[in-house]
């Protein structure tokens, strides 16, 4: 051995090396789990945010009398036996005079075929409002109607000449004239409200698929385990944290609380099938037995965060106010538990926010359904049927045209800025209230 | 009377109970609430206990029995000649539902439903009722004699909880002396109530339990398990005759997990061991919570992820010029989606427990000139071996219950192949695929997916008990 400590042996220098390459897995775990993350985030982003801006075309719409009422009575009976085809080709005759009156040349294509490029659900819409508002007939009123999928789709990149051209329900013929509608001011690209408030739409109309009822579902489903859970968690939580005496019940009671967290959501699907539906004869596809089965689910994931901040609050608390003749439930309700509150709503909130993503136990009680009706008021439309929020996603994403990928996208994207509100508003909450003793 | 307004009168004499109660207590105690054993509010609180729990107990299981008890009974009333091949009982009771609701709109319009079959259906259909098939006599005789027996339980319903919640307030009005012990009356009550609510973790568990045990049970009668446990082939034929093996299936279950486990790990760990002995406290601020998000995504999401950007990916960089085949649904795919989304789980535990190492054990051996590393290899890691093992166990069993990335992401065919590219299913896909749609619950096809769910329930389980008893005993090792 010789040299000075100064000068790195052999021996040193290896392990130095072993060293920095340690450090350098580390570092390299950590770029990748981020990466993933990012990755992540971007595939669903521009997957997505196309979704919310939808091809729109705007035009006077003459609804023709003759076409929409043969008789002239005006009466209700006689115009709800006009059908939205009626009403298709009065949009289509429309769009044609426009055309013609703006001097867009529609080049090899037939009228006919003026009438494919717009939605099948606006021609519907025209009909509801025309049914709504009799005396609009007759009258030309400014009416924007949607775009079908293949020509919002090619706007978002989707569709191209060369696609189409081998696609029978469009043409490289109408994608140009959309082109040439674009130029002329027909044709926009806009915001597009009906994602959020337009029901599901059949698998052929993407364009006019929206999350409206999947939002109205999953509402109900929160309002539901909120209303449950909350009361029926912190009570379980009190009586586990500040009264259970220590025996092979209160146990029992504890490692299944543990087991449960861990039990997979599809056997909670299982239960709500086979207990809320066959057993208790609660309709499917409801939101009622979707809360239920979430509240059986959620619960023991507020009850530990709740034992947690009740836990957290000290014994003197609890001391000074039996000094004083309180009861002992006195004690929990009128002192721990209000100092306890922030963590219990914090660790709720974020039950919730699993709860709002949950997809696979909803799918076994039949809420992956076609649902196109908007559920009535609560409580009665707790036992309508509806959709939820993940469950929608689920369902587009087995659907054949490409649109639906789109909206899929998009709607996580709804989903996901659900899901930060919540834990922002959790993080807040505790960084507001939570005091640490 | 409806429920609604029957609940509202409920609440009505509860809160007069509790005023009637509380000034009962003041009036005997001779306006001076300390000759009382408890505050004025305990004896208005007994009160309006007493009054409102039986009437809703009450409540609860008149409405609990009263449907199949009026069903069977207006069921009795069918002809057995209306039921025929094209209309089955269940379609024949649905319309005799429909027209129940039509008969209670048409009595509630001051109407009186016709006993005539034709004129009956116009004014049903003027109230917006349409019957799939067209009524007969018997139908009707069902549909009036449910009416009526609903009616009739409303009224009795309303009478026996206005009598039940009176009788409750009337002995609670005469257990109240000023020497009424209160307070600890309602606070046995609400303990009561504090360990009914405590109990639903059980009941939920008995619930999970028994609806899966019941229907497995019921399973194995119509199919032999041990062709159930050991067959290879999964073929199931909604026609009869299928062959419902579970290996294809707990292979690709497995196959998956492990590929999970194989990104998920080393991921996890390494990062985990950076963090806590590595990076400064703002490193450690940004990162943990970064790392935490990818646990608080929802798995649809991953699925989604996974159906349209890792799976075509894969197919067309990896598995088609390399020749191991075109789908773009595979078991490498579900599995690496599953990794990263098991990433955190693996992470976050490890941290926890490697922070629980004490410091003296790294300051003896950094003392003694090893480098950090030498330190992490040879000491952290192994002290803190036992809780990395049951972090490492609960990320398994948090694989093997995943659903949706493998629903999206995996394939639905059952199969047993090395290929990783290929696709194939797990227990959790066939459990969805078995169970959704129209569902005839007497086929072995359907309730194959019981004894799916009770495999994949017994499987978790015991991993989730023996990663606490490792993590359990490790932490005791430590305090």
């Amino acid at each position: 051995m010789s040299g000075s400590l100064f000068e790195q042996d052999r021996k040193t220098a290896v392990r130095n090396a072993a060293e920095k390459r340690f450090r350098a897995y580390g570092l390299t775990a950590i770029i990748l789990a981020l990466l993933a993350l990012v990755w992540l985030l971007i595939s669903i982003l521009g997957n997505g945010l196309p979704a919310f801006r939808q091809t729109m075309m705007t035009f006077p719409v003459t609804l023709d009398a003759a076409v929409l009422d043969k008789s002239g009575n005006r009466t209700p009976e006689e115009l709800a036996k006009v059908t939205t085809i009626a009403y298709g080709k009065v949009l289509a005759t429309s769009l044609t005079a426009e055309l013609a009156a703006r001097g867009i040349d529609i080049g090899a294509l037939q009228p006919k075929d003026i009438g494919s490029l717009i939605s099948e659900e606006s021609s519907a819409q025209l009909r509801n409002k025309v049914l709504a508002d009799p005396a609009l007939i007759g009258t030309v009123i400014p009416f924007t109607v949607l775009a079908t999928g293949r020509i919002d789709g090619y706007f978002k990149g989707r569709v191209t000449m060369a696609s189409a051209a081998l696609d029978k329900n469009t043409s490289p013929e109408k994608l140009v004239l959309a082109d040439k509608m674009k130029d002329a001011g027909i044709l926009a690209m806009r915001f597009n409200t009906g994602f959020f408030f337009l029901p599901d739409a059949s698998d052929k109309r993407p364009e006019a698929a929206g999350l409206g009822v999947a939002i109205i579902g999953s509402a109900y489903m929160m309002l539901i385990v909120l209303l449950l859970t909350l009361p029926i968690g912190v009570a379980a939580s009190v009586y586990l944290q500040e009264f259970a005496p220590k025996n092979w019940f209160t146990d029992l009671i504890e490692v299944n609380i543990a087991n449960l967290a861990a039990v997979p959501s599809i056997v909670y699907g299982i239960l709500g099938l086979s207990f809320f539906i066959n057993f208790a004869g609660l309709p499917r596809s409801a939101p009622i037995v979707g809360g239920l089965v979430l509240v059986l689910m959620t619960l023991p994931r507020i009850i530990i965060p709740t034992r947690a901040a009740l836990q957290a609050v000290p014994p003197s608390i609890r001391d000074a106010a039996l000094g004083v003749g309180a009861s002992k439930l006195q004690t929990v309700f009128h002192h721990v538990l209000p100092l306890a509150m922030p963590g219990v709503l914090t660790g709720t909130i974020i039950g919730l926010a699993q709860a709002l993503g949950e997809t696979a136990p909803l799918l076994l009680i039949g809420m992956v359904a076609f649902v196109k009706d908007f559920p009535s008021a609560p409580p009665q439309g707790f036992f309508d049927p509806a959709s939820a929020l993940p469950v929608q996603i689920f369902n587009w994403t087995t659907r054949g045209d490409p649109g639906f990928v789109e909206r899929a996208s998009g709607a996580i994207i709804v989903l996901l800025v659900f899901l930060v509100i919540m834990n922002a508003g959790a993080i807040a909450l505790r960084s507001r209230f939570e005091r640490r003793w | 009377m409806q429920l609604g307004p029957l609940l509202l009168l409920l609440v009505i004499l509860t809160v007069f109970a509790y005023i009637a109660g509380r000034a009962r207590a003041i009036s005997l105690a001779g306006g001076d609430s300390r000759k009382l054993h408890s505050l004025p509010a305990f004896y208005g609180r007994a009160a309006a206990i007493a009054a409102a729990v039986p009437a809703l107990i009450l409540i609860v299981v008149w409405l609990i029995v009263q449907g199949p008890m009026l069903e069977s009974r207006a069921m009795a009333l069918l002809d057995p000649a209306d039921i025929t091949a094209e209309r089955s009982i269940e379609a024949v009771s649905a319309d005799v539902h429909r027209m129940t609701g039509g008969l209670n709109a048409i009595l509630r319009s001051g109407q009186t439903p016709s006993t005539d079959v034709a004129t009956l259906t116009g004014q049903l259909k003027t109230h917006n009722v349409t019957l799939q098939g067209a009524p007969t006599a018997s139908m009707i005789a069902a549909a009036t004699a449910l009416e009526v027996g609903q009616h009739r339980s409303r009224v009795w319903l309303s009478l026996l909880t206005a009598l039940v919640a009176l009788a409750g307030f009337a002995l609670a009005w005469r257990q109240i002396t000023p020497e009424y012990r209160a307070r600890n009356a309602t606070e046995r009550f609400s303990m009561a109530l504090l360990i009914g609510c405590s109990l639903i973790a059980v009941l939920t568990t008995l619930g999970i339990i028994a609806s899966l045990l019941f229907e497995t049970i019921h399973f194995f009668q119509l199919y032999p398990w041990q062709k159930f446990f050991f067959s290879t082939t999964w073929n199931p034929q909604f026609g009869g005759g299928s062959d419902l093996g579970i290996l294809p299936l707990v292979w690709g279950t497995l196959y998956i997990s492990t590929i999970a486990l194989v990104v998920a790990v080393p991921i996890g760990l390494f990062s985990a061991i950076y963090l806590s002995e590595y990076a400064g406290s703002r490193m450690r601020a940004v990162v943990k919570p970064a790392i935490e998000i990818l646990a608080g995504i929802p798995t649809i999401v991953y699925g989604l992820f996974a159906l349209i950007t890792v799976g075509p990916l894969l197919r067309d960089w990896i598995a088609q010029p390399m020749g191991f085949g075109n789908s773009s649904t595979s078991v490498a795919t579900a599995g690496l989606v599953m990794g990263i989304m098991v990433i955190p789980f693996v992470s976050s535990l490890s941290d926890d427990i490697i922070n629980a190492v004490p410091q003296s054990l790294r300051d003896g051996s950094l003392a003694i000139g090893a480098t950090p590393s030498e330190t992490v290899r040879q000491v952290v890691i192994p002290a803190a071996l036992p809780g990395i093992v049951g972090a490492v166990l609960l990320a398994a069993s948090r694989a093997i219950g995943e659903t949706m990335i493998v629903v999206l992401g995996a394939g639905a065919s059952a199969k047993l192949s090395l290929n990783p590219f290929e696709a194939m299913t797990t227990i959790t896909v066939k459990i969805v695929s078995q169970l959704t749609g129209d569902t005839e619950f007497a086929s072995p096809e359907t309730l194959v997916a019981f004894a799916l769910g009770l495999t994949l329930f017994c499987f978790t389980l015991a991993l989730n008990v023996l990663a606490q008893i490792i993590v359990r005993r490790y932490r005791e090792q430590y305090e």
